[in-house]
């Protein structure tokens, strides 16, 4: 078993987790900050170290288009996108979710347009929570590639058979180098399931003729719809399964939705998703030197939602926050709304917005989210309306 | 353990959408003296609602069934052997 | 060129009792698909006609797989599908791209040209009814001067796009015009097709009696008169050499192209057309055929005939 360790960009952990996971068909189309990841898998293809068809469509609906194809003959396939990418391609984002088409998507998030921003926010994402595919945020580039690992086989899993999409932050975790470690390849081998192997939802084939997603009329269409509803549920197991096989090869455990860190006996809990909840660690570290008590909960999986995790660690709690590197505009930050409805009102939750547009989120930032809830919690305050950190107020006379 | 999804997925079958027949006005009639087993109405149905009949397959015969009496094969006939008949 | 029709197999690809209007030419054409490339095809359908032909869930017409798509994915799908084929060894299944010509030319445009330009090795056959049928016979970049439309209510103004020539000039190893009126002469090239690798293209005029206003008996007269008029010329390209087929070859002679009012005058849609529209048809007419005489005397070698 060779185990490797290099110094890796998120982008490049997902090309060579691409490359491990032996994917088959590639169809990809460049937006920044995806950009690094395509052109690594094209040098890996044409350079022989994989065996893919690579495409080079002309645009991003195109690419999902030619995943969805080749998905549907039984192949492994990958794309990536951000942003105005993932927009372009969202008509068949849905496609792939509600048709129930196996493959995986990097979507390095990035603010939407306009103003044009290349920086991170998950409003790409999460503008696509509702489609059927199961979404991951890593929170660092070891986390990257072994979320890619390992959604290649939640993926094609027969209990499961959705897309799935791992999210990482432009430039925070894309373009900065970190030691990643590679696992060995044929330990990946065998984690994933035979290429060629799977007959789900259906495969193109003459010798078995039928005609896939065709009209259904309202008196059979629910049905269509409560499937994929379930495989979701489904997925719940497969993924706390998928998480805990993986450690048994490296050492790295994900047999859960959520991570907690030093959530047990805290009074005041932190949620958040993506990378910047490093830095919310470091914070609650920080924090306990200071003598509060705070916790952080990582929300590694956005879907299917951590409904009972949520509820779990936060049961006698007195403050809950959520940390929002989102908006929907007319109501506030959608992380914030969905904590909120698995908590159901039992501890009260405050929204905080930061980071928009790749605004930096400090652990300075964090310290001082901390010790507003300790606060709040202390002076039995109600939550407000979300509190937006480091927003430039002067600008609004 | 075999696991099922529920999934859109249609089976190739006549009639799909039921015996398309009761949409005919009109039906077609061959008359078999007049036919010259040039197979151009078979050629251009587009209801696949004629049928090669007999030992060598160039006698025709419309499947009643499904024909929607479009009448193309009546109008397309090099020897007027098609009538197109009102239905009762 | 053309396949003789005792030569046609009896086994049939579109089952009868399908949902299509009376009359209907794209169900001619997928028949005929089927007579030419037997049982090892998948065809790739985007929303259109053919999308509600194919059938109602659970059911189906089509006795080979059929992958819906959403409408401007078309040829990327195909293109991936076939890229699938590959990487799991399955070789020699034919893809098949069936859209009508809006999903080809208005919506499907970037896919059409993105999967021209890769030369990806499928079979795009575009069914051109010239309007957007299945939402209702609105006007779409193939819809000829003059035509009536829900849209264009006057007439459409702007010419029909040259959707051949366009693929032409993306310099694939073949393409080629059809109608369902010839049906043996597009089982033909459906077959040359599928004999080259690259990305092949083909254009197959398809008269809609819904659409353009006549009667459902008269679908293959109004094709055949729409290539007997120079209207709509049959020809093939293939490793960029320009050969006319079947009745177009004379018609490089004015004199023997029939009057174009023979065409209009079997076409409600074209009822109301003003003289000014029909000088515009005719110039539309005379200018398809001097540029046609114009390739084939600029071509190294001679090619009027197959």
């Amino acid at each position: 078993m060779v185990v490797v360790t290099e110094v890796l960009t998120g982008n490049y952990s997902v090309a060579h987790a691409v490359r491990l996971s032996r994917a088959q068909v590639i169809a990809a189309y460049p937006i920044t900050p995806q950009t690094t990841i395509v052109e690594k898998i094209a040098q890996f293809v044409e350079g022989g170290e994989m065996n893919a068809k690579y495409m080079r469509v002309e645009s991003e609906h195109s690419a999902m288009a030619a995943c969805i194809g080749a998905s549907a003959t039984g192949a492994r396939a990958f794309t990536a996108t951000s942003s105005q990418g993932l927009l372009y391609m969202s008509e068949l984002v849905w496609w792939a979710g509600l048709g129930k088409f196996p493959m995986v998507m990097a979507v390095v998030t990035r603010a939407m347009a306009p103003p044009w921003s290349i920086w991170s926010e998950h409003n790409d994402v999460l503008a696509h929570r509702d489609c059927g595919w199961v979404i991951f945020f890593a929170e660092s580039n070891q986390e990257v590639l072994d979320l890619t690992i390992q959604s290649f086989r939640i993926s094609e899993d027969e209990r499961v058979i959705q897309p799935v999409m791992v999210s990482l932050d432009a430039f925070i975790l894309s373009h900065t180098a970190t030691p990643v470690s590679l696992p060995d390849q044929s330990d990946v081998d065998d984690f994933l399931p035979p290429l060629g192997s799977r007959r789900l939802p259906f495969i193109l084939d003459p010798a078995n003729p039928a005609a896939y997603g065709n009209l259904a009329y309202p008196k059979d269409f629910m049905e269509f719809r409560y499937e994929v509803a379930r495989s979701m549920e489904h997925a719940r197991d497969v993924i706390v399964e998928a998480g805990r096989e993986y450690g048994k090869i490296t050492g790295r455990y994900y047999d859960s939705l959520v991570e907690g860190y030093r959530c047990s006996d805290a009074d005041v809990v932190l949620i958040g998703m993506g990378s910047s909840v490093g830095d919310a660690k470091d914070a609650v570290d920080m924090l306990r030197d200071k003598g509060y008590s705070v916790g952080v909960i990582k929300l590694r999986t956005l879907r299917p939602f951590p409904f009972d995790e949520i509820r779990d660690i936060s049961r006698g709690k007195k403050f809950v926050g959520v940390v929002d590197r989102d908006f929907s505009f007319g109501f506030g930050g959608i992380g914030y709304g969905e904590v909120s409805s698995a908590i159901g009102g039992r501890v009260p939750v405050q929204g905080f917005i930061a980071g928009l547009g790749g605004r930096d989120i400090t652990v300075k930032d964090y310290v001082a989210i901390g010790e507003r809830l300790v606060d709040m919690a202390d002076k039995g305050l109600e939550p407000m309306s979300p509190i937006w950190i480091d927003l430039k107020r002067e600008v609004f006379k | 353990m075999s696991y099922s999804h529920h999934l859109p997925i249609s089976k190739p079958v006549d009639g799909s959408v039921g015996s398309t027949g009761i949409w005919r006005s009109f039906r077609p009639v061959i008359d078999q003296e007049k036919c010259k087993h040039c197979l151009l109405c078979w050629l251009y149905c587009p209801e696949t609602a004629i049928k090669r009949v007999g030992e060598d397959h160039m006698q025709v015969v419309i499947d009643y069934t499904y024909c929607k009496g479009c009448g193309i094969c009546a109008n397309e006939c090099p020897f007027k052997a098609i009538t197109m008949v009102r239905e009762g | 060129m053309s396949v003789p029709l005792r030569k046609l197999s009896l086994k049939e690809y579109l089952l009868p009792g399908q949902a299509s209007c009376p009359g209907c030419p794209a169900t001619i054409g997928l028949r005929m698909i089927g007579k030419a490339l037997g049982d090892n095809y998948v065809l790739v359908i985007p929303a259109c006609c053919s999308t509600i032909i194919i059938g109602p869930y659970p059911n189906a017409s089509s006795r080979v797989p059929v992958l819906h798509i959403g409408f401007a994915a078309s040829a990327s799908t195909a293109s991936g599908i076939k890229a699938g084929f590959d990487a799991l060894g399955k070789h020699g299944i034919q893809v098949v791209v069936w859209a009508g010509d809006g999903g080809t030319a208005d919506i499907g445009m970037a896919s059409l040209s993105g999967f021209a330009e890769r030369n990806d090795d499928i079979i795009y056959i575009c069914y051109d009814n010239e309007a957007y049928m299945n939402t209702g016979i609105q006007r779409s970049s193939a819809t000829p001067i003059g035509a009536w439309t829900t849209t264009t209510w006057t007439g459409k103004v702007e010419r029909k796009k040259d959707i051949p020539m366009i693929m032409a000039a993306h310099k694939i190893p073949y393409v080629a015009t059809a109608s369902i009126a010839y049906p043996l002469d597009f089982v033909a090239k459906v077959k040359k097709a599928a004999s080259i690798r690259g990305a092949k293209y083909i254009h197959l005029h398809s008269p809609c009696p819904t659409g353009w206003k006549f009667p459902s008996n008269k679908t293959v007269e109004v094709g055949r008169l729409a290539v007997q008029t120079g209207m709509w010329p049959l020809y093939e390209i293939e490793h960029g050499v320009f050969k006319l087929s079947g009745v177009s070859k004379a018609l490089v002679d004015k004199s023997k192209r029939r009057l174009i009012r023979d065409y209009l005058k079997l076409q409600g849609r074209f009822s109301k057309i003003s003289d000014e529209q029909l000088s515009a048809l005719q110039r539309y007419v005379d200018e398809i055929w001097e540029e046609i005489v114009l390739k084939l005397n600029g071509q190294r070698t001679p090619s009027t005939s197959s």
